[in-house]
C-alpha cells in the first residue's frame, strides 16, 4: 500500500518543520519532500491524501492510559481503547498494569499484546507491575515482563509505599534499562480524600487530598533516585511542589522524567464545584496556582511530557454521590485541542508542543517511534490545527463517556490517523 | 411572597433576600405550634419523606412534626438496612419513592453532594437535612431565626463557632447565612479541625478560646465527635475540654447578653460545661422549637410551587 500525503505542513520535532510531501510505501516511510516541486511520482496505486492545511507529525504516543481489559472490559477493551486512542491521534499507547489479574507475569502481558495484534489499530506497549499483584510487598519476575514486551514498570493507580520496596524495583529495573514509574501519593496524607484540599473543599465540605501527600513521595522517589541512579519517570504531576521538586532534581543531573496530563492544565478544582464526578481523578484538579506551575514545567522542560491517564468508568459508577464515584476521566480524544490551547497561550510553540507527545514520549521510554525519519514505521496523524468541534460524550469511541469536557468547543482535529502505513482512523 | 425554587441544598446558593423569606414565612408557622390544637390545613393531600441514610432521632423527628402540623402525609425511609445493602444507588431509590408521588423528599446522608444529586434525578423538591460534612441548611436557618429573635438583627452581630469545623455541616452552612446577613464570624478550634482558606471566606481564625470570645454576641458549639480522637485530630477529651470547653469563666469574656447556642446533641463536660448549658443564656431548646416553625415555614413555601 503506497501513501503520498501531499502538501501538509510537516512537523518531525527537532528535525523539519516545513510544507512538504510524504511517501509511504510498505508501513515505513520512504521519502519526505519538502517545499516540493510537484515533480512528484504519483502511481495508480497510491492512496493520494490532500494534507493542505493540515499538520502531519509523527503519531502521538501515550505513557500513561488505562485500556481495561483483562478484567474490566465492561469499562473499556483494548480493542476500543485503541479505537479510541486512534480517534485522538494516537498511534502508541503506553497501558497501565491495574486490570484484574494485575499485569504481574508474562501471560497477562502477551494477553494484551494478542488483543492489541487483533484490534490491528494503535500499537500497545504494556507497563508491568513493579510488586504481585501490586501489593507493594513483592517484586514482580521484571525480567520475565521485560522479555514479555513490557516497556515500563509501575503500580499505578497507587504508590508503592514502602521505601525499601522502591529501591529495590529501582535497582532491579537497571539491568533492564527500563524505567520505574510511581504514582506518587502517600496514602496516609491523602487518607479519605476525593478532591484537592483547598478553598473549594473547604467550602464544599468533601475531604482533601493536600499537595503535600504528592510532594512527599515525588521527593523520596528524588531521593531513592539520587541513590540508585536508576532511571524515574513520574506519573501524572500535578502541584507546583512537584514540578519545584523535578527542576531541582534534573538540575542536579539525575535521571528523572516528568508527565502531565491535559485536564491539570486545563482546569481547576473550581470544577469540582458542582460535585461533578466527571472532574474527578487522581491526582485531583488542583488550584490555579498549581495549574501555572504545571504550564511554566512544560514551558522550561521540566514536564517532558504529556500523557492522558485515559481512565474509562461506567455511567452507573460515576453516576454517584461524590465520595463514592471512582477516580477518573478518558483523555485520548480531548488531548490534543487541550495540548494546542498550550500553543494558543504562548506555553509551547507548535513543534513543542507536538514534541511533547512524540518524540520526548518516545525519548523518555526508549521507543523508536514518535519520528517521521525515512524507514521508521509509518505512524503518522494528520491534523487541522484550527477546525474547531464540539467535544458529545457519546460521539466519543471509548467505551465510557466519563469526561468533564462535554460541550466544550475545542480547536484542532484529528483528520487521518496512519499506523504501520495504514490508516486506522478517518475523521 | 414566593421561593422560586424546587429544592433547599445549601446556604451557599441562597440569596439574602430568599433567606428573609424563609425567616419571615417560619413566624405564623411558630405560633401555630403553641396552640392547642397544632395543625394547619397549608399541606393537606401532599406527600412528604424522610429519607435519611444517616441516623438521626431529632432532625427527622422536627421535619416529621412540621410535616405533620402542616397536614401533610408522612413517611419515614431509612434504607441504611435493607435496599442500599442491596446494592440500590441513591438515585433508584429516589427515583422509587418519586414514583410514589412524594411531594417534598428530605435527605439525610453521609456524602457531601448527596442532595445536589438527588435534586437533579428527580421531580420532587428536595431539602438536603445534612449531606456529609457540606451543608445542613435548616439548622442555620433555624439558628438565625433564634438569633434574630432574640438580638433583633443579624447585621453586624459577632458570632463565634467552636469546636469541629472542619467536620460540620452545621458549621459551613452558618458561616455562609451568617456572612451573608451581615454578621462577623470566627472560629476557634484546635488547627487539626479548622479547614483552610476560611479568611478568604470573611472567617476570622482562632485556635485559643481566650482570645477568641471577647465581646462575641452568640456563642455556637458544636458537637465534639468522639471518633476523631482515633484519627489524631485531638488527643483526649480531656484536653479537648480543658482547652475548648465552654465553662462559666469563658462565658464572662463574651459581651454581656451573649446567646449559648448548640445543634444539639450535647456533651455535657465536653463541648459545654453542665451548668452553661443549664444557663438562661443557652437557647439550646429555643433552637429545637424554632426549628419546627423554620420547617414548617420552608415546607409551605415550596409546596407553593407544586
Amino acid at each position: 500500500m503506497k501513501i503520498l500525503i501531499r502538501g501538509a505542513q510537516v512537523i518531525d520535532p527537532g528535525r523539519t518543520n516545513q510544507i512538504g510531501d510524504i511517501y509511504i510505501e510498505h508501513g515505513k516511510i520512504t521519502l519526505i519532500e519538502l517545499k516540493p516541486q510537484g515533480k512528484a511520482e504519483v502511481s495508480t496505486d497510491m492512496q493520494i491524501i490532500d494534507g493542505k492545511g493540515l499538520i502531519a507529525c509523527p503519531g502521538f504516543i501515550d505513557l500513561h492510559a488505562h485500556l481495561r481489559e483483562p478484567g474490566f472490559e465492561y469499562k473499556e477493551t483494548i480493542a476500543t481503547g485503541v479505537t479510541s486512542a486512534v480517534a485522538g491521534g494516537f498511534t502508541s499507547v503506553c497501558c497501565m498494569p491495574n486490570t484484574k489479574p494485575v499485569n504481574d507475569s508474562r501471560s497477562v502481558t502477551e494477553f494484551m499484546l494478542r488483543q492489541a495484534a487483533a484490534a490491528n489499530k494503535a500499537r500497545v506497549f504494556p507497563i508491568g507491575a513493579i510488586t504481585k499483584r501490586s501489593q507493594g510487598e513483592e517484586l514482580s519476575e521484571i525480567g520475565e515482563l521485560f522479555e514479555a514486551g513490557c516497556v515500563a514498570i509501575s503500580d499505578d493507580g497507587i504508590p508503592v509505599m514502602n521505601s525499601l520496596v522502591m529501591r529495590r524495583a529501582m535497582e532491579y529495573a537497571k539491568t533492564f534499562k527500563i524505567p520505574v514509574i510511581d504514582h506518587c501519593e502517600d496514602l496516609h496524607l491523602s487518607e479519605g480524600g476525593s478532591m484537592n484540599e483547598g478553598q473549594v473543599s473547604t467550602e464544599l465540605g468533601l475531604p482533601g487530598i493536600p499537595n503535600a501527600a504528592e510532594e512527599v513521595m515525588v521527593a523520596r522517589n528524588i531521593m531513592l533516585v539520587e541513590l540508585t541512579k536508576a532511571q524515574f519517570h513520574l506519573a501524572h504531576v500535578s502541584t507546583a511542589g512537584s514540578v519545584r521538586l523535578v527542576r531541582d532534581a534534573k538540575a542536579r543531573g539525575l535521571p528523572v522524567t516528568a508527565e502531565a496530563c491535559p485536564h491539570h492544565f486545563s482546569l481547576t478544582d473550581d470544577a469540582v464545584r458542582s460535585f461533578d464526578t466527571y472532574a474527578k481523578m487522581n491526582p485531583p484538579l488542583r488550584s490555579d496556582m498549581d495549574s501555572h506551575a504545571i504550564k511554566e514545567g512544560l514551558r522550561d522542560g521540566t514536564i517532558d511530557v504529556i500523557a492522558t491517564d485515559h481512565a474509562p468508568h461506567a455511567p452507573h459508577e460515576k453516576e454517584l454521590q461524590f465520595d463514592s464515584a471512582p477516580f477518573g476521566i478518558i483523555g485520548f480524544e480531548t488531548a490534543l485541542p487541550l495540548t494546542l490551547n498550550l500553543v494558543d497561550e504562548g506555553v509551547l510553540t507548535m513543534e513543542g508542543a507536538i514534541a511533547k507527545l512524540t518524540s520526548e514520549p518516545a525519548r523518555v521510554f526508549g521507543l523508536s517511534h514518535g519520528t517521521l525519519q525515512i524507514g521508521a514505521d509509518a505512524d503518522l496523524v494528520l491534523f487541522d490545527p484550527s477546525q474547531t468541534w464540539v467535544v458529545d460524550p457519546a460521539k466519543l469511541h471509548s467505551k465510557s463517556r466519563n469526561t468533564p469536557f462535554g460541550g466544550w468547543t475545542m480547536k484542532g482535529k484529528v483528520m487521518k490517523t496512519i499506523v504501520g502505513g495504514r490508516v486506522v482512523y478517518d475523521a | 411572597m414566593n421561593l422560586k425554587r424546587k429544592d433547599i441544598l445549601s446556604m451557599a446558593s441562597l440569596a439574602p433576600e430568599e433567606i428573609a423569606i424563609i425567616l419571615e414565612a417560619a413566624e405564623p408557622f411558630k405560633e401555630v405550634s403553641g396552640r392547642e390544637i397544632k395543625k394547619v390545613p397549608a399541606l393537606r393531600g401532599k406527600t412528604v419523606v424522610n429519607l435519611f441514610f444517616e441516623p438521626s432521632t431529632r432532625t427527622r423527628t422536627s421535619f416529621e412534626l412540621a410535616a405533620k402540623r402542616l397536614s401533610a402525609d408522612v413517611i419515614n425511609f431509612s434504607p441504611s438496612d435493607s435496599s442500599v445493602v442491596k446494592g440500590e444507588s441513591l438515585i433508584d431509590t429516589a427515583r422509587n419513592i418519586e414514583s410514589m408521588q412524594a411531594d417534598i423528599i428530605v435527605l439525610r446522608h453521609k456524602a457531601a453532594g448527596a442532595a445536589e444529586v438527588l435534586a437533579k434525578s428527580i421531580h420532587s423538591s428536595v431539602i438536603n437535612a445534612g449531606d456529609g460534612w457540606h451543608e445542613h441548611p435548616t439548622q442555620a436557618l433555624l439558628d438565625l431565626f433564634t438569633i434574630k429573635e432574640k438580638k433583633g438583627e443579624l447585621k453586624g452581630l459577632h458570632v463565634a463557632i467552636v469546636g469541629d469545623v472542619a467536620h460540620s455541616r452545621v458549621a459551613r452552612s452558618n458561616i455562609f447565612a451568617l456572612t451573608k446577613m451581615g454578621a462577623k464570624v470566627r472560629v476557634v478550634g484546635p488547627a487539626t479541625m479548622i479547614p483552610p482558606y476560611l479568611d478568604r471566606l470573611g472567617v476570622e481564625v482562632y485556635y485559643q478560646m481566650d482570645d477568641a470570645l471577647s465581646g462575641v454576641d452568640v456563642v455556637m458549639m458544636l458537637r465534639l465527635q468522639l471518633e476523631r480522637q482515633s484519627r489524631s485530630l485531638f488527643p483526649s477529651i480531656r484536653e479537648y475540654a480543658r482547652l475548648y470547653g465552654l465553662t462559666q469563666e469563658r462565658v464572662q469574656m463574651a459581651a454581656k447578653d451573649a446567646l449559648i447556642m448548640h445543634p444539639g446533641p450535647i456533651n455535657r463536660g465536653v463541648e459545654i460545661a453542665h451548668e452553661v448549658a443549664d444557663s438562661a443564656s443557652a437557647v439550646i431548646l429555643n433552637q429545637v422549637t424554632n426549628g419546627v416553625a423554620v420547617r414548617m415555614g420552608l415546607m409551605y413555601l415550596l409546596s407553593e410551587l407544586h
